[in-house]
C-alpha cells in the first residue's frame, strides 16, 4: 500500500487581511500579487503594496506558511524593467516563489535571480509533459500550474512523464479558454488579461433597462438578458448567452464555476502535488469558508476518510458547479 | 495618392487556412494562390484542431510543390494547442523534416531547430521573449494581433535589431481564443468526440450574435474568432515605418486572390488605402471590418468608412 501523500492548499490573497484570514483558516501556501499590472487580477482595490507584501510573507511565514507572488500577466513592449523589478522586490521580500507566465521574464529570473524559485503560471498555459520539460530545462522551473483544459488522466500522463511539481485548481471561477491565450476581453474592451490582467473588467459593465429585460452589457456588448425580476448575471464574456447558428443560449459555457473537490482523491493520484483556490477578488468571508472547507477535504483524504460533501455551493457563481475539463465529456 | 516607397519593400504572407473546407476547396484555394496570388510566404497546415488533418495530409506535399513552382516560399504550420500523444508526435515529426515551420505552441520548441518561424497564437509580448526566440533561431515571428501600435513598434525595432522578421496580422478574421471544447460540436448539441466534423458547413466559421441580434464572435471548431474581419489595409505607412517587414492575411471564401491583390497595389502605391479597403469590402459581402486592436481600443471598433 502506498502512503498518501500531503497534498498542500494552496491559496488566494487579494488583500493582506485576506492573506490573514487564508492562513488562519488553514492554508498551507498562499498566493498574491502587486496592485499593479504584473498580476492577472488587476483589480481596482485589490492586492498588495511593496510593505503589504513584506508584512504578508511575514505573517505567513510566522505560521508556517507560503507565500507565492503571481507575476504573471505579459510584460508590456517598452514597459520590461517594471515587470523585472516586481520580481526583484518579491524576491527581496522573502517570497517562497514567483509565478511567471512570460518566456523572457523567467529567462531573465533564470539568469539574474537563480536563488529564487519559479512557478510557471496558469497563463502560460503549458498543456503537455513536453512544453513542462522545455520550461524545466530552460529555466529551472519547479512547479507548473496545469491549464484546466486537461483531463485526470491526461493529467496522470503528464505526471509520470515530467520531474517537476504539478498544481491545479480545484475550485473558483473556471476558464473554458486556454489561459493566457485568450482575447475575448480585449475584443470586447480593449482590456485583456494578459496585457493588463483583467478580464471583462467591471469598468466596461454596464446593466440597462431594455424592453423589460435587464441586459447586462460589456463594452457595448449584450451578454445576458433577464427577465425583470431575475437577477441579472455579471456579463463574463465567455459565459454569456448568444445565438450560433440555430443554438440560442451560453454557447460557450454556463455560468458555473468550478468544484474538483470530489476529484481529490484522483487528483492524488494522478500525482498532484497542490491544490489552487481561485478568487484573488474575493471576500474574506468567501476565502475563510472555502479555505476550511477545503482544508477539512485536504486532511480528510489525507486520513483515508472520504471527502466530505461539499457545503460551498451557495459561494459559486451562478450556483451551479462543474468539474470541468478534468472529466472529458467536458469537451 | 501614392504609397510611401518604404511599403513597396512590405512583404505578404498567406497564413494557414484556419477553417475545415472539403480538401477540393482546399486544393483549388491553393492552386490559384500559387498561380496568381502576388505573394511571398504561404504557411499550409493544420492549426486548430488534429481531427481535420486526415483530411487533407496526403495531399500536402503536393500543395507544398505547386506552390514552389509558383515561387512562393513555404512553411509549414504546426498545430495552436498540442495535448495528447499523437498531436505531439506529429509535430516532433513536422520539426524533424527538411522543410520550414511555424511554431504555434511555445510545446513545439522543445523540437524547433534554428531557422524556425512564430506564428501569432504564440504570446510574444515583450521585448524579452522576443530575444529569447531570436536566441533559439527565430527567423521570423508574426506578433499576436491584440498588440496596440505601440507594442507592435517597440517589438519590430527589437527584432530588427536581432535580425527577426516581423509580421502582423493584417487581414481576416481574428483568432481570440482556443480551448479543449468544441463549439461547433456543442452548438449541434455534439462533443468533440463525436463532432460529425460538424465545423465543415462553415467556410467562414459560424456566426455567433448577441441577443441583440449584433454580430460580435465566431466560432471555428475549438477556437474563437472575432466576427470582424481585421484588415490594416490603412495602416500601412505606419507599420512599414515602424519597421513591421510582412502582413498577415488570413484566408477566407471569396476570391482570396483580389484579396492579396489589393493590399499588393496599395503596398505599391496603385491603390489608394481607401478604395484598396472598398475592394475587401466587395469581396466579403456582408463583412464588418475591424483595427481596434491596433489602434490600442477595443478589437470590436469597426474601421470608420
Amino acid at each position: 500500500m502506498t502512503m498518501t501523500k500531503r497534498l498542500e492548499l494552496v491559496c488566494p490573497a487579494g488583500t493582506p487581511a485576506a492573506l490573514r484570514t487564508a492562513v488562519d483558516a488553514g492554508a498551507d501556501t498562499i498566493y498574491c500579487g502587486f496592485a499593479d499590472e504584473t498580476n492577472a487580477r488587476n483589480f481596482p482595490g485589490l492586492n498588495f503594496s511593496r510593505d503589504e507584501m513584506a508584512a504578508g510573507i511575514d505573517y505567513a511565514h510566522k505560521r508556517g506558511a507560503k507565500v507565492l507572488v503571481a507575476i504573471n500577466t505579459f510584460p508590456r513592449a517598452g514597459a520590461g524593467d517594471f515587470w523585472r523589478k516586481a520580481v526583484a522586490d518579491a524576491e527581496a521580500r522573502a517570497a517562497d516563489a514567483v509565478i511567471l507566465a512570460d518566456i523572457g521574464l523567467l529567462a531573465h529570473v533564470a539568469d539574474q535571480h537563480p536563488k529564487l524559485r519559479l512557478h510557471l503560471s496558469v497563463q502560460a498555459a503549458a498543456a503537455n509533459a513536453d512544453a513542462i520539460n522545455f520550461y524545466a530545462r530552460e529555466f529551472g522551473v519547479k512547479r507548473v500550474v496545469l491549464p484546466r483544459v486537461l483531463t485526470v488522466q491526461e493529467i496522470a500522463a503528464i505526471n509520470r512523464e515530467i520531474d517537476v511539481e504539478t498544481e491545479v485548481f480545484i475550485f473558483g471561477g473556471l476558464c473554458v479558454m486556454a489561459e493566457g491565450r485568450c482575447s475575448l476581453s480585449s475584443y470586447a474592451t480593449g482590456k485583456s488579461p494578459n496585457m493588463n490582467g483583467v478580464c471583462s473588467p467591471a469598468s466596461h459593465v454596464e446593466y440597462r433597462e431594455e424592453g423589460g429585460d435587464l441586459a447586462s452589457r460589456l463594452g457595448g456588448f449584450a451578454i445576458h438578458r433577464s427577465p425583470q425580476g431575475a437577477p441579472a448575471p455579471y456579463p463574463t464574456l465567455c459565459k454569456g448567452c448568444f445565438r450560433a447558428g440555430d443554438h440560442i443560449g451560453h454557447v460557450f459555457e454556463e455560468p458555473v464555476s468550478l468544484d474538483a473537490a470530489a476529484l481529490i482523491p484522483q487528483l492524488a493520484d494522478a500525482g498532484v502535488v497542490a491544490l489552487k483556490i481561485e478568487g484573488r477578488q474575493r471576500s474574506r468571508a468567501y476565502t475563510e469558508a472555502v479555505v476550511s472547507s477545503f482544508r477539512r477535504a485536504v486532511d480528510a483524504h489525507l486520513a483515508g476518510r472520504p471527502i466530505p460533501a461539499s457545503d460551498l455551493r451557495r459561494l459559486t457563481e451562478g450556483q451551479q458547479t462543474t468539474a470541468g475539463a478534468y472529466r472529458k465529456t467536458w469537451r | 495618392m501614392s504609397g510611401a516607397p518604404m511599403t513597396k519593400d512590405m512583404r505578404l504572407t498567406v497564413g494557414p487556412v484556419l477553417f475545415n473546407w472539403p480538401v477540393e476547396t482546399w486544393m483549388d484555394f491553393y492552386a490559384r494562390v500559387a498561380d496568381e496570388a502576388p505573394v511571398d510566404k504561404v504557411v499550409v497546415g493544420e492549426v486548430v484542431c488534429s481531427k481535420r488533418t486526415p483530411f487533407y495530409e496526403d495531399r500536402i506535399l503536393e500543395v507544398v510543390e505547386r506552390l514552389q513552382r509558383g515561387g512562393k516560399k513555404v512553411v509549414l504550420a504546426s498545430l495552436g494547442l498540442l495535448t495528447t500523444v499523437r498531436e505531439r508526435r506529429a509535430a516532433a515529426e513536422l520539426f524533424a523534416g527538411e522543410a520550414a515551420v511555424e511554431v504555434n505552441d511555445l510545446t513545439a520548441l522543445a523540437w524547433a531547430r534554428p531557422g524556425f518561424e512564430v506564428g501569432p497564437l504564440v504570446n510574444v509580448y515583450s521585448e524579452g521573449t522576443l530575444g529569447f526566440l531570436a536566441r533559439k533561431g527565430a527567423r521570423s515571428i508574426c506578433l499576436p494581433p491584440e498588440l496596440p501600435f505601440a507594442a507592435v513598434s517597440a517589438l519590430a525595432a527589437a527584432a530588427a535589431a536581432v535580425g527577426v522578421d516581423a509580421e502582423v496580422w493584417a487581414y481576416g478574421r481574428i483568432p481570440l481564443a482556443m480551448s479543449a471544447r468544441c463549439y461547433h460540436a456543442r452548438a449541434h448539441n455534439l462533443t468533440k468526440d463525436s463532432c460529425q466534423f460538424v465545423c465543415g458547413v462553415d467556410p467562414d466559421g459560424l456566426g455567433v450574435d448577441t441577443l441583440d441580434d449584433e454580430a460580435f464572435l465566431t466560432i471555428n471548431g475549438v477556437q474563437t474568432m472575432s466576427n470582424s474581419y481585421c484588415s490594416v489595409i490603412g495602416d500601412l505607412e505606419a507599420l512599414a515605418g515602424a519597421g513591421v517587414g510582412a502582413l498577415r492575411l488570413s484566408p477566407h471564401s471569396g476570391d482570396f486572390v483580389e484579396v492579396a491583390r489589393a493590399f499588393r497595389a496599395a503596398l505599391d502605391g496603385d491603390l489608394a488605402p481607401e478604395e484598396a479597403q472598398r475592394r475587401l469590402a466587395e469581396n466579403a459581402p456582408g463583412a464588418q471590418f475591424s483595427h481596434g486592436f491596433l489602434m490600442g481600443a477595443a478589437g470590436a471598433e469597426l474601421l470608420g468608412v
